[in-house]
């Protein structure tokens, strides 16, 4: 993959060695999502990464989670992940304080085609937690505004209590920098918004399928739905990214828990091109 | 052309269609404008217009006892709205109310009918069209009922 660590060095240390942070901040997105800034806890360092890229993060005596980096990449003091609690190692992750310590490795695995999508428009396609791993990316492209044509972020959630990032969404709905499309599964009463599947939100918006490229990020199946609705919008496969995720323990291409297909997730991905994938992602058994 | 046979000849749902059948579609038709929070039709009532939305947002709901009225779903330009009027006993299944500012064009149900039995070509036509937004709206039904976003266990 050509875009590995185009935008940031890659880690110089032992891969296998957690580097310990700390936690400086932790924010809770949802009831059971949260986001934890980190920092060095030792000697301080920049830890320059790719929009896209993940760390494992280790909670000492539990465990390790492959976790999506989700901060800015101009600011590599500090860390960002987004963390859902639905495992050992991310409810133990919920529970720790500020000031408590994790072990990090990374950053791994390519990043989102941010180089590749200059001059053309990007459609980002976000479902659920989905939107973390993109974060990063929609950072980068209003940094580089001028570089790309329509950008539009397409986001889907459960219900309204399940959109993450609300303090980053609010200012960017007035923003005349990105079309920003949100949709609910399940509104609730005081819900304004539009209501409906994400792929919904693709058809209004003004790109030029000849000239877009799309990264799509969320649960497989909602990503499955929003590639081929991509598609029958004329954008060729070659041109559709996806974020997959799978179990990944060692993340340099080791021990084969993250194959998906002929490729391991940790060292080929997490970002694929669609025409790679899509024949993997209907097996069941992948 | 004017303001609304252009918003006919533009919209998605008539993208395609056979010239000779714009006149019919136009007959009895108007183009309207809907406050925020205008109700356009309600639920049981008679189901005398086929909108085509132009711009703005359309919610469609009903009401829950206990729950209050709860959005099904909403629409925006480029969608159709309704197909109760399609099928007896031709009365809406919800409701629908203008979200924001809309701008839709209303085709008369009676006069589709009539048309739809008279010409059995446009019939067909119209027909097809509205099963590809009934097959398009249980896709996304389907999806919705998947619960995607759920984290597995």
């Amino acid at each position: 993959m050509t875009r590995r660590n185009e935008l940031a060095p890659a880690a110089s240390v032992d891969p296998m060695l957690p580097t310990p942070f700390r936690i400086a901040r932790r924010t809770a997105e949802t009831a059971d999502t949260f986001t934890l800034e980190l920092v060095p806890a030792g000697i301080a360092c920049l830890f320059g990464f790719t929009p896209g890229q993940f760390n494992m993060l280790y909670v000492f005596g539990v465990g390790e989670a492959a976790i999506s980096l989700c901060g800015d990449p101009a600011k590599p003091e500090s860390l960002f992940h987004t963390v859902r609690a639905v495992g050992t190692v991310t409810k133990a992750m919920s529970e720790l304080e500020p000031g408590a310590t994790l072990g990090v490795r990374g950053p791994f695995g390519n990043g989102w085609p941010l180089a590749e999508a200059e001059g053309k428009d990007v459609l980002l396609v976000a479902g659920g937690i989905g939107l973390a791993p993109l974060r990063g990316a929609l950072r980068w492209l209003l940094a580089h505004r001028q570089k790309y044509g329509v950008i539009a972020l397409l986001y889907g959630a459960r219900t309204p209590d399940d959109i993450i990032y609300r303090r980053d969404l609010e200012p960017l709905q007035r923003s005349c920098e990105l079309i920003l499309g949100i949709t609910v599964d399940h509104p609730n009463p005081d819900w304004r918004g539009k209501v409906g599947v994400v792929t919904k939100l693709i058809a209004p918006v003004p790109f030029e399928s000849s000239n877009t490229i799309a990264m799509i990020c969320g649960p497989e199946v909602m990503m499955r739905f929003s590639a081929r609705e991509l598609q029958l919008r004329g954008i060729p496969d070659e041109r559709i990214y996806l974020s997959i995720e799978r179990n990944m323990r060692c993340a340099v291409g080791f021990c084969g828990h993250c194959q998906f297909g002929p490729d391991f997730i940790c060292r080929d991905g997490p970002v694929f091109r669609y025409d790679r994938v899509r024949s993997w992602l209907n097996i069941p058994e992948l | 052309m004017n303001t609304m046979d252009t918003a006919i000849a533009t919209h998605p749902f008539t993208r395609g269609i056979n010239p000779r059948y714009l006149h019919l579609l136009t007959k009895g038709a108007t183009y309207e404008r809907f406050g925020a929070d205008q109700p356009i039709f309600q639920e049981t009532f008679d189901a005398d217009r086929f909108y085509l939305i132009h711009s703005g947002h359309v919610a469609l709901h009903t009401f829950i006892p206990g729950r209050g009225v709860t959005t099904i779903e909403t629409l925006g330009g480029g969608d159709a709205l309704g197909w109760s009027w399609m099928f007896a006993p031709y009365r809406w299944h919800f409701s629908a109310t203008a979200a924001d500012p809309t701008e839709a064009v209303a085709l008369c149900a009676r006069t589709l009918r009539d048309e739809m039995e008279e010409n059995r070509d446009f019939g067909y036509w119209m027909a097809m069209r509205v099963s590809g937004v009934l097959l398009e709206r249980l896709q996304m039904i389907r999806v919705r009922m998947l619960e995607m976003y759920d984290p597995p266990e």
